[in-house]
């Protein structure tokens, strides 16, 4: 007879929940290999936003800080990087919903859910392969960004605390991801909340700078959640566009954490409370 | 097992949605060993009922045991204990056959080896061995169910539930799943099926509940519930409307029973025990009454027909299924 023993020790329960976790992620881990397209695609997709705003339209972006314009298309690569690196982790929220929804569709979440394996598995699993596959992302769009001409002007120290800035709002993300996965029932919805990153991202800092949109609309843009990251960024990879005067742009730094923390704060809970009353 | 020599146990389980009852007063018991049938049409409580059961869903009211264990108390030492084969194949269609359940018997908390070897034993025992490296979406629909229930084993479990296993298949893909499910009733594994097919439940089961409204409204062998419905029935087409009387008479005679009335198509309908001489019997009554008739013809009841006769209404559509 072929049967478990159930974890009798809180040791046993995290060793568990670990290992569960961690046989989630391997799933996905799996799909990249067995199945690379989606992945290529959204790599391709990153790259070609990147050409397509530094070259395309980037001659004809007015820079922050420097009245009369005039400047090196060169500025606005500098200017437009730190906004893609963020971009594409806002991207990766569409692929959490695609994700949690396509299991939940298609019974595997239920399979889950009725077996004996750590009930956090499934969302921790989860989280891990997003945040890994969001590290992988990061890393093309850095090559991206060398081959584009933008350097982090900054020290060590800041340069890599500019990217777990980035990261951080990632994992934030991700509990956003979750709780509309768990929310939406079809497809429709995953294609809306792919649909509406769009909007979301260009009414921030990303592409073009918050000062130039019409006063409501650049207080709007500047107090997005992803502007905070961006600006930040810029501050410490030393590329231009950041800063302003107020108080949103001048606390970038901080708010670059707050912001993240808080979106956790409201979405963690309400992602446990979605997939816990999936039995009621 | 808790030793209690019942699979399953439910008392007076409820769940309601809104205005909308799915389960009202259930009460199962399954023993040990047994298949059961849930028989039901759309609506009637059969999803519900195996959720609550797989601790998928929570009941309002009303208590259950699976395999020795309260469903609401001791949900981890029922999920060690049962398989659980939804309407959806619930399979990565990415992975193959062999990572799907490499995977879920890593889940399960085999060792990697152990995952790997159940897995190949798995693989061979549902005529799966020859997929390789196929990603599941390519499998036919069969090939997937085999697969689901095959993910559903890893642990021999006590307690299987099928939820509708055979909807969606063709009747080769069907055969199949029927047979797998016979090998492992004679394995021991105690079953719980829900469906919407009398036939089915005829095939496999030893026990069939017909549930209606969220209640279990008959209970019995499919001899002890044929008998009360009537394992065949005759149907006879008139030609004149004013025939049909007379038609009705030397039914309900031979037949034992009221035979149902379809006055629009002429057509005379009623339950039969001795499928071969009530047949001669009518056809002879009939030729002496001086009627001839259109068509004669035996056939098992349908689901209609058995809710009809148990429930006194129609199946019908009479709520949505709600957990679905």
């Amino acid at each position: 007879m072929t049967t478990s023993v159930l974890p009798q020790t809180a040791t046993d329960r995290l060793r568990w929940a670990v290992a569960d976790g961690w046989t989630v992620t391997r799933r996905d881990l799996a799909h990249w290999v067995r199945q690379p397209g989606p992945v290529i695609f959204s790599l391709l997709f990153s790259v070609m936003i990147v050409l397509m705003f530094g070259y395309l339209f980037g001659g004809a972006m007015a820079m922050p800080g420097r009245a009369g314009g005039g400047q090196a298309s060169g500025d606005y690569r500098e200017f437009l990087m730190p906004g893609m690196f963020v971009m594409t982790m806002l991207f990766g929220v569409g692929e959490t919903v695609s994700a949690v929804t396509a299991d939940a569709r298609k019974g595997v979440t239920d399979r889950f859910r009725a077996m004996p394996m750590a009930p956090s598995a499934v969302v921790v699993g989860r989280g891990t392969a997003d945040m890994l596959n969001a590290i992988l992302v990061l890393l093309v769009m850095i090559a991206c960004g060398f081959a584009v001409g933008w350097r982090a002007h900054g020290g060590v120290p800041e340069t890599v605390l500019a990217f777990v800035l980035v990261l951080l709002l990632r994992f934030a993300l991700i509990w956003i991801g979750i709780y509309l996965g768990l929310i939406i029932k079809g497809e429709e919805g995953v294609t809306m909340v792919q649909t509406l990153e769009f909007p979301l991202g260009f009414l921030s800092s990303a592409f073009v700078a918050p000062s130039t949109m019409p006063g409501w609309l650049g207080a709007v843009a500047e107090w997005n959640p992803l502007s905070s990251t961006i600006l930040a960024t810029r501050e410490l990879f030393g590329n231009p566009g950041w800063g302003g005067d107020s108080w949103i742009t001048q606390h970038a730094l901080l708010m670059a954490i707050v912001w993240p923390l808080l979106l956790v704060a409201i979405f963690f809970p309400l992602a446990v409370r979605r997939y816990a009353a999936l039995g009621r | 097992m808790g030793g209690t020599g019942r699979a399953v146990s439910a008392e007076g389980l409820g769940k309601r949605y809104g205005e909308t009852a799915a389960l009202d007063g259930f009460d199962l018991t399954v023993p040990e060993g047994t298949v059961c049938g849930l028989l039901g049409p759309n609506g009637a409580g059969k999803t519900t009922a195996v959720r609550i059961l797989a601790t998928l869903l929570r009941p309002d009211g009303g208590r259950a045991e699976v395999a020795g264990f309260d469903v609401a108390s001791r949900p981890a030492e029922v999920r060690a204990s049962i398989g659980l084969v939804g309407q959806h194949a619930a399979v990565d269609e990415v992975l193959s056959g062999k990572q799907n359940l490499e995977m879920f018997g890593r889940l399960y908390h085999l060792s990697p080896g152990r995952a790997r070897r159940r897995a190949d034993e798995l693989l061979a025992r549902f005529e799966l061995a020859g997929t390789g490296n196929k990603p599941a979406k390519q499998y036919s629909g069969g090939m997937r169910r085999r697969l689901d229930l095959a993910a559903s084993l890893i642990l021999e479990p006590a307690v299987l539930f099928l939820d509708e296993p055979t909807t969606g298949l063709d009747p080769r893909s069907r055969n199949e799943v029927w047979e797998a499910v016979r090998s492992l009733v004679d394995g021991g594994t105690s079953v719980l099926l829900t469906t919407q097919y009398l036939d089915e439940a005829d095939q496999l089961a030893g026990q069939i509940a017909v549930l209606d409204r969220g209640r279990v409204v008959a209970n019995g062998t499919p001899d002890r519930l044929k008998s009360l419905i009537g394992a065949e029935r005759i149907d006879v087409v008139v030609h004149h409307a004013g025939e049909i009387s007379t038609a009705v008479a030397v039914i309900g005679r031979i037949s034992g029973n009221d035979p149902e009335l379809d006055v629009d198509n002429r057509r005379i309908s009623a339950p039969v025990r001795d499928r071969v001489a009530a047949l001669t019997d009518v056809v002879r009554a009939l030729h002496d009454a001086g009627i001839e008739a259109e068509d004669i013809a035996l056939r098992r009841p349908t689901l209609d027909e058995v809710f009809l006769r148990l429930t006194g209404h129609r199946a019908g559509r009479p709520a949505e299924e709600v957990a679905t």
